[in-house]
């Protein structure tokens, strides 16, 4: 974790490490999966900001008894909201700024201002686009006979390779760049990643749902084609009553109301 | 069942964790939890089967934001643990699986909304320790929220196991749909909400429509070679 040369803004020089100590990065990665730990609908991941930075924040001189310390805790623990993946970038950026001793109403100001985009980046690129590719890329190595663990090993390892890079690349470049970390949100990953994956996960998506569909129903193909025109027509319907059911609960009802019917006839 | 209830209900415990609170790897996602519940059963196959088609319902359900949204991990350790529980094909063993696994994720997701509203509460009574920076309040706030989330995924596991593993035993000796019949009823109603999903996600976009076109070709005409 390499950083450009670091400049003290306040009177008190801390002696601040360029690159964050191994044990230090470790703890603010494992953290951040635990970031949303105490998530709730006054705070948002406020606290989970704090518990994130704070191994960061241990080595402010005197440590964990300064005020200093307690300032800057304090500061983090506040409301925040963002995409939970790309909140790393938030701990990093925040790590460093409250290291490098900038003034309180500028790193306040920075971190109202870093939260917007943290959160839609995040949820166009892994919400709208990676978890749904990589769901329907299990799906198809599943439609294609593979056994229950080469699915999920194809289904976890795709998935958590992003998301595992992406958590690791958001603390390393938030570290790096504190204050000028905006510039990072223009990576073209961040930037364009949305507009490559959704329509690989449409491709995965067309190929992998008659694929599931024939495993699932299993051996006896004539069924297929009826449940493929009635899961079109249904999805027609759905896509019609948008915003007034949701799918889901519909499917419960639906299956419930057969459950009935078979038991009850 | 019985025998296995133990780490199926610790099982559920973790996958509920996973859902949000940590380390949201998507270990919870139905494809995974429900294969791993039957794993538990003793068939793992039957549980990606039906692992399977709860991950075509919850494609619906992607963790945007605050919004509410079914919790999918407990729920589909249930659905794979109920399926796999009877080594027959018996007809319905789908249709009761996926009922009780959607339930419980319903259920599961206001269980979600309670827990939140809780740390909410438990972070106002920690005003006073927050405000003053105090790093215990912080990371006692952090730890609480977990381990309540991992409780409740365990309650939720456990009661949900003992509401509709008697209601799934009693419905199969009553089922008198054909079995392939339901199963195909049962598979159309995940695939119907899995295209409206797919339909809200990729319409914006021409290029997504056409590859979604071209995918869908690609899978049927690999169904036809083989």
């Amino acid at each position: 974790m390499t950083a450009a040369p670091l400049h003290h803004s306040t009177g008190e020089a801390p002696i601040i490490p360029r690159r964050l100590p191994v044990r230090t990065e470790l703890a603010m990665l494992l953290r951040t999966l635990a970031i949303q730990g105490a998530w709730n609908y006054e705070t948002l991941l406020g606290n989970g900001i704090g518990f994130c930075i704070e191994p960061a924040l241990r080595l402010l001189p005197g440590g964990v008894h300064t005020p200093r310390f307690k300032e800057a805790m304090a500061r983090q623990s506040k409301y925040f909201n963002a995409h939970p993946y790309l909140a790393s970038v938030a701990v990093g950026a925040l790590a460093r700024v409250e290291l490098d001793g900038e003034p309180a109403d500028r790193i306040q100001r920075f971190r109202t201002a870093l939260a917007g985009p943290l959160g839609s980046v995040g949820d166009r690129l892994i919400w709208a686009g990676w978890l749904p590719l990589c769901s329907w890329v299990a799906l198809v190595a599943f439609g294609l006979s593979a056994g229950p663990w080469a699915t999920l090993f194809i289904f976890l390892g795709l998935y958590n390779a992003g998301h595992i890079a992406l958590r690791v690349w958001g603390l390393r470049v938030g570290w790096n760049r504190g204050m000028r970390v905006a510039q990072a949100l223009g990576n073209p990953v961040l930037r364009r990643g949305p507009q490559v994956i959704v329509p690989m996960a449409a491709f995965a998506a067309g190929a992998g749902l008659p694929l599931a569909l024939n495993r699932i129903i299993g051996p006896g193909r004539g069924l297929l084609p009826i449940v493929l025109v009635g899961a079109a027509l249904g999805a027609f319907l759905l896509v019609k009553l948008q915003g007034r059911i949701e799918g889901w609960r519909l499917a419960l009802g639906v299956l419930a109301g057969l459950v009935l019917f078979s038991v009850a006839r | 069942m019985t025998t296995s209830l133990l780490p199926i209900t610790l099982l559920g415990a973790v996958l509920g964790l996973d859902t949000v609170s940590f380390p949201q790897a998507m270990f919870s996602r139905p494809l995974v939890a429900a294969t791993l519940g039957g794993a538990l059963a003793g068939a793992p196959l039957g549980g990606l089967m039906v692992g399977a088609a709860l991950e075509l319902i919850a494609l619906e359900t992607l963790p945007f934001g605050a919004s509410r949204y079914p919790e999918w991990g407990s729920a589909s350790v249930v659905g794979g643990a109920l399926y796999a529980a009877s080594p027959l094909p018996l007809a319905g063993k789908m249709t009761i699986s996926l009922l009780a696994a959607v339930a419980t994720a319903w259920v599961g997701g206001w269980t979600m909304v309670k827990l939140r509203q809780r740390n909410a509460r438990w972070s106002e009574r920690s005003r006073s320790g927050l405000d003053a920076g105090a790093r215990g309040t912080v990371i006692g706030l952090q730890l609480r929220g977990m381990t309540a989330d991992l409780i409740r995924g365990a309650l939720l596991t456990v009661v949900a196991i003992a509401v509709f593993a008697p209601l799934a035993e009693a419905s199969l000796g009553l089922w008198s749909v054909d079995a392939r019949l339901s199963r195909g009823l049962a598979v159309g109603v995940a695939a119907s909400v899995a295209g409206a999903a797919a339909w809200k996600l990729f319409h914006g976009s021409i290029a997504a429509r056409w590859t979604f076109v071209g995918g869908l070709a690609v899978g049927l005409a690999t169904l036809v070679l083989r």
